[in-house]
């Protein structure tokens, strides 16, 4: 055996990956129901989402303070007795707001569904947005937004999506003391009958389901017209982006750390770009083996870590490179962010390169689509954004078949330096 | 019930096979029993620093991540105080990938200056990222070293100070490899789409000709009970005071461990919790309030911590936390409370074995702490706990003299 030698390896290109289908069912209202089952565990995950995002708010953070405060009582039980009688059944039920959308996700043992659904019907369909429990919410979320505004990175993050799409875009507006001051039951209670309704409403399930599990979504969610009202229109939101694009910002002037971010704009997933930009992505700052870590932590050592991402925004997405480095090398990170990019413009990606980065993408799709939960996961981001297994396909041969040449017009085309913001908070 | 197969290598490697064909992946776990508990108390942050290396190339192995990556696989490691956990996650056709890279890096690293010179580097960020340039991040450091006198939990997995990872030498470095990183201190799980027959092959194909090494028996000074209250004032500028109270529980061997566990989840797991309820809720004296521990393998620190409403005192504050540990001294909890309680934690072990990564995480860990088999228990052991065992324990660890507080105040107040 010679250990200089690897073992052989089976290529991505070979994977034949499938995504597998999901049921459909639809309540007696007209609520969709998407269903990954699989018995080999004895837990489920049921989602409920509704368009209901900051996108659809009138005034700051109105979206994401109705998420919150609907689960912190009722008309009939406070949001103690709501509380105790979920975690008594070992459950979690946990709420998320996002630009777009806005969830409540169950996770129990099987077995605990059918005490658990009447609790969620009474979250989601009766809440009652005291004023105490809002001021409590206003008072502790003003005291969390006061640490995270001494973390570089958290008012970094602030700034980079206000200079990318506006701080009257719901992509760009950030929370403030003042937004939380001006909150009032009345605009909680009129965003909640608005958006939480039966019609804007899908259900993702996912895991061992109990028999009777349709039964009970219908008994619970399917059987009337609940929060009925107007059909709800999505608005149309220009972003605004800013003039200047290089800013430099002090927080803390003891700070050890600056967070760099290095940032454009880019089309949403429905253009053609938009797939091969994930390899080039990837390639650039999205894994391990990246070339912003190669150079910037494994050769230098300025960061514990640095990435770039891909927004995954609906209307339009951005390109965000983003590091917290030793505050005396920050300027030398971004210098050596533009080389990067400058390098992906002059030179085509080697071949080797280019093909761990296929395996590694296609590698980890493989393990991203294990078991139940996962896959819900895939096929909820398809089913919200209007999209098919087709996009998945696709999204799959553009990783196996891009070419070196095909990327380097790419990155001609989007990664000229002068075209991005940069932005560093000490 | 988690199924495996277990085995030992004629060199000591401990292996176990965890088999799942409902998934196309595999995952190689590798554990060494070694950690910051194991460390020179002048040369802390070692055994974290030396997790940085073990990516920087081995014998035969120029570049560790190139090779995995191209085999479709990802990687990661944590470090503790106790131990050292590396993990690879890949399409188990290519598993054979994963018993290259592992066997390799056990056999010998490659121990380069530039190596050790970036990571260095990379690991003071890290040390300034999470602990220095982020409000209170430096409690946990005060807090090791107020609750422990003698015990090398004294101080945190990073280090002690930054000095001490800026001065470590290639020769340190050599030393500990040689020391802790041998098959007879290592355990090896295998888990996924795979077959005991096969992992026993390639487990005598790559790893059975590693040199065994000489177990390391580990004697560790132990923390004497604690007689007196410790309390430490801090003025950092943070905006909101904060207050941090720690108490001695049991290793994780311990039977009394248990009613321990189910004690933080009655104070602070979820919103139903008693310090969330009565604090947050009801009196508002904190915004918010957890209770928890790191179930470290000897003896931990049962933790609560909280930031205070602005305008509260400390000493009210204090009182009212008092308060609710004094009710669980005095009087015997409600059975649906405790259930509700074991409950929680049924369910969470059931969400985490989903996943098979965790599977295979926990079976080494179980495996280090005696036995696999363990693993299959765990809930038993919860199951078997009644109020008046949580009326007992309360009684012992809140007793005054069993505390370590401190009291982080907001810069403005000097």
């Amino acid at each position: 055996m010679n250990r200089k030698i690897a073992p052989a390896i089976k290529d991505a290109v070979e994977f034949d990956i499938k995504l597998k289908p999901y049921e459909k069912f639809t309540l007696d209202n007209g609520i969709p129901v998407y269903v990954i089952k699989s018995d080999e565990q004895d837990t489920l995950q049921l989602e409920l989402v509704f368009s209901a995002g900051s996108w659809y708010e009138q005034e700051n953070m109105v979206a994401a303070a109705t998420n919150f405060l609907m689960k912190n009582g009722s008309s009939r039980h406070s949001a103690l007795e709501i509380n105790e009688s979920i975690e008594y059944y070992g459950a979690y039920l946990n709420r998320n707001s996002y630009h777009e959308n806005a969830t409540y996700t169950l996770h129990c043992l099987t077995r605990h569904a059918g005490d658990l659904l009447p609790l969620l019907q009474e979250v989601i369909q009766d809440p009652a947005f005291s004023a105490e429990e809002l001021a409590i919410y206003q008072q502790n979320m003003k005291q969390r937004l006061a640490v995270n505004l001494q973390k570089c990175d958290f008012v970094a993050n602030r700034y980079i999506d206000r200079y990318l799409f506006g701080e009257f875009h719901p992509y760009g507006r950030v929370s403030s003391m003042e937004a939380y001051d001006a909150l009032q039951p009345e605009s909680l209670r009129a965003f909640y009958h608005k958006h939480y309704t039966y019609s804007n409403c899908k259900i993702f399930l996912a895991g061992h389901l109990p028999e009777n599990m349709l039964e009970l979504l219908n008994r619970y969610f399917g059987s009337t017209r609940w929060n009925e009202g107007g059909h709800l229109l999505r608005p149309e939101l220009p972003i605004q982006t800013a003039d200047e694009r290089k800013h430099r910002i002090f927080n803390d002037e003891n700070g050890v750390q600056g967070a760099v971010r290095v940032a454009r704009h880019f089309p949403n997933r429905y253009h053609p770009d938009f797939p091969k930009m994930l390899v080039l992505n990837t390639i650039l700052g999205g894994y391990f083996g990246s070339r912003l870590m190669s150079n910037i932590r494994e050769e230098k050592g300025y960061t514990y870590g640095i990435h770039s991402q891909l927004y995954n925004f609906r209307q339009i997405s951005a390109l965000n490179i983003h590091t917290e480095a030793g505050r005396d090398v920050c300027e030398a990170t971004i210098e050596e962010i533009y080389k990067e990019l400058l390098r992906l413009q002059n030179e085509p990606v080697p071949a080797e390169e280019l093909s761990l980065v296929r395996n590694y993408m296609i590698g980890s799709i493989l393990g991203d689509l294990d078991g139940a939960f996962h896959l819900i996961q895939r096929w909820k981001s398809l089913i919200l954004n209007d999209l098919d297994e087709n996009y998945f396909y696709n999204n799959i041969n553009v990783i196996k078949t891009i070419t070196a040449e095909e990327l380097q017009h790419l990155a001609k085309q989007y990664l000229s330096p002068a075209e991005f913001y940069e932005l560093v908070v000490i | 019930m988690i199924h495996y197969n277990k085995f030992t290598l004629d060199n000591g490697l401990r292996v176990v096979v965890h088999e799942d064909h409902t998934t196309p992946m595999a995952v190689v776990n590798v554990l060494y029993d070694v950690g910051a508990r194991d460390e020179d108390p002048e040369r802390t942050g070692f055994a974290h620093l030396f997790e940085h290396l073990m990516f920087g190339g081995s014998v035969n192995i120029p570049d560790y991540d190139e090779p995995l990556q191209m085999a479709g696989g990802e990687n990661n490691a944590f470090t503790t105080n106790d131990l050292t956990n590396y993990y690879i996650q890949l399409p188990a056709e290519n598993i054979e990938t994963a018993f290259w890279l592992e066997s390799d890096r056990m056999l010998s690293l490659a121990f380069g200056e530039k190596s050790l010179d970036v990571q260095r580097k990379v690991v003071c960020e890290e040390f300034k990222e999470h602990y220095i340039n982020k409000p209170y991040g430096d409690v946990w450091h005060k807090m090791r070293e107020l609750a422990y006198s003698t015990h090398p939990y004294r101080w945190m997995t990073i280090g002690r100070e930054l000095a001490h990872i800026e001065t470590a030498s290639l020769q340190d470095v050599q030393a500990f490899f040689f020391k802790y990183y041998r098959p007879v201190n290592a355990i090896l799980v295998v888990g996924g789409n795979v077959t005991t027959t096969q992992v026993k092959m390639l487990a005598e194909k790559w790893f059975g000709d590693i040199p065994s090494g000489e177990k390391y028996v580990r004697h560790l000074p132990q923390e004497p009970a604690q007689t007196a209250p410790h309390k430490l004032e801090v003025k950092a500028g943070v905006p909101l005071d904060a207050l941090y109270k720690c108490y001695h529980i049991y290793p994780r061997m311990d039977k009394r461990y248990y009613a321990a566990d189910l004690i933080s989840d009655i104070l602070g797991g979820g919103s139903s919790s008693r310090l969330h309820h009565v604090l947050v809720k009801e009196k508002k004296l904190f915004s918010n309030i957890e209770c928890y521990h790191f179930g470290s393998v000897d003896a931990g620190l049962l933790t609560i911590e909280g930031k205070l409403v602005k305008g509260v005192k400390m000493k009210d504050a204090e009182k009212a936390v008092q308060e609710e540990l004094n009710k669980l001294q005095q009087t015997v909890i409600p059975e649906r409370e405790l259930q509700k309680v074991k409950n929680r934690v049924e369910s969470m072990l059931a969400f985490e074995d989903m996943s098979l990564l965790n599977r295979a995480n926990n079976l080494a860990f179980y495996e280090l702490l005696g036995d696999a088999s363990l693993m299959n228990t765990e809930f038993d052991n919860y199951d078997a706990v009644t109020t008046a065992n949580i009326h007992e324990e309360a009684g012992i660890i809140f007793n005054e003299n069993n505390s370590n507080t401190i009291y982080y105040y907001a810069d403005n107040h000097i």
